[in-house]
């Protein structure tokens, strides 16, 4: 079948797409974009979050046909150009970053906590991120880069 | 496999009449996982989305919400969690932000797995479940007649879940589940109570702790005769812990690889006696607020 989607804001028009396909698939291997990660294909890991209209969620478990017509911004829309988000920049910065699997569902979820709270608390970060899973950084930098990226809004670092 | 778009309820209805076998899909969150594992290959995937009204929710005639199988555990928890705190509590439970950015209750019944946490505190509540076809029209099911075992429920093949009937909290609801961390885990079981001090009874539902959710008849029996609705005294111990003993009773559980039996039994009584605890504390103090 054919979908039709918005992502990053480009029209992308679909072809070929199997109906059970998850939207993951469909951004990674038709439209070349594989920032979103394919780990669990269950919604435990977090790594392929991506907004959908808005919303962060896993696209593993959005069916690609849901998608049609909606707006989808993945962890390749969220830098303005050559300059990164101030999330990412806070991950590079604070070493929240080790074999950076994990990174990219991590940097979209934080990202939307950031925009809807302003000043986190470290409960608020915990809680948001809960459905992120980082083997690797035992999660201390992955805090201390959110709280940076959190201070740097605010205008607090 | 064929991908079903409905704009209406009707088109919706039509299209589960004319395939039988065709799976609604909501947030995708249980049936997608089925998919990409390759457990089920349905004829269709029937696309809820789209269908607008489902998304809404509304405060009945009679004063009871009527809420639609497609609003999420998010907007659930922000816009009726003072009006369903119990619902609430369990939604707050569910999976991960990005998960409940998704996820349904009418996505929970359809699955209608035993470990569902939106099942415990619809049954403490005593909600009612609004299904409908395209040939018999539509029918209320008590949520204490919708499960009908390990992941049946007494949908007909025709029939999709339109909302859930829930009437606003008149007292104090908790929910509780027990599990290895504090995210992103199916239940290992769960219990809610739902104190209803205007009939001066408790409602209860225990979950994952038997082939489905159920009441705890008996504790909620027991509850109606023996806790102190006017005086509004000091909850017994003995009292909550026998409230405990019977809520266990009731539970039917197996041993699984998310715990034993005979923990489950255990745990559901602890569960129990302490949502009580909580329920009493608020409804003491309640009233002392209005003293």
């Amino acid at each position: 079948m054919r979908v039709n989607l918005t992502v990053n804001g480009r029209p992308e028009e679909v072809d070929g797409v199997w109906e059970g396909e998850s939207l993951l698939y469909v951004l990674r291997e038709r439209v070349g974009l594989p920032g979103a990660k394919n780990a669990c294909e269950q919604g435990e890991c977090g790594s392929c979050t991506v907004y959908l209209d808005g919303l962060p969620v896993c696209a593993c478990l959005v069916a690609a046909g849901q998608a049609e017509g909606r707006q989808v911004r993945t962890v390749e829309g969220l830098a303005g150009g050559d300059r990164l988000d101030p999330v990412q920049e806070a991950f590079v910065e604070c070493g929240a970053v080790q074999c950076g699997f994990c990174t990219p569902g991590l940097v979209v979820q934080a990202h939307d906590l950031i925009e809807r709270v302003g000043a986190p608390s470290d409960e608020e970060i915990r809680e948001a991120l809960a459905g992120n899973l980082c083997r690797c950084t035992g999660y201390e930098k992955i805090m201390d880069a959110v709280r940076l990226a959190a201070a740097r809004k605010a205008g607090t670092a | 496999m064929e991908f079903l778009r409905p704009a209406t309820w009707a088109e919706a209805l039509a299209a589960k009449a004319g395939l039988p076998e065709a799976v609604p899909v909501q947030g995708g969150t249980d049936v997608m996982v089925e998919i990409n594992f390759d457990v089920r290959r349905p004829p269709a995937l029937l696309d809820l989305t789209r269908v607008g009204d489902l998304a809404d929710w509304e405060v009945a005639a009679d004063g009871r919400l009527r809420v639609g199988a497609g609003v999420t555990y998010a907007r659930l928890i922000a816009e009726l969690g003072d009006r369903l705190p119990g619902l609430a509590q369990a939604a707050r439970t569910v999976g991960s932000p990005q998960i409940r950015n998704r996820g349904t209750v009418g996505g929970n019944l359809g699955a209608a797995s035993p470990a569902g946490d939106s099942h415990p505190p619809l049954l403490a509540t005593g909600a009612e479940i609004e299904v409908a076809s395209a040939a018999r029209g539509t029918r209320m099911i008590p949520a204490t007649e919708f499960y009908r075992g390990v992941k049946r429920s007494a949908l007909a093949p025709d029939e999709l879940v339109r909302a859930f009937w829930a009437p606003p909290a008149t007292g104090p609801q908790y929910f509780a589940k027990v599990g290895t961390r504090n995210a992103m885990v199916i239940a290992v079981c769960s219990f809610a109570v739902a104190l209803h001090p205007g009939e001066r009874r408790a409602g209860t539902g225990v979950g994952s702790a038997a082939p489905t959710p159920r009441r705890a008849t008996a504790a909620e029996e027991f509850a109606a005769a023996e806790l102190d609705w006017a005086g509004r005294a000091p909850l017994d111990p003995g009292l909550a812990a026998r409230f405990g003993e019977l809520a266990a009773a009731a539970a039917e559980p197996i041993d699984d690889v998310r715990g034993t039996a005979a923990y489950r039994r255990h745990a559901i009584a602890v569960l129990a006696r302490r949502t009580l605890a909580w329920a009493w504390h608020d409804y003491r103090k309640e009233a002392a607020a209005c003293a």
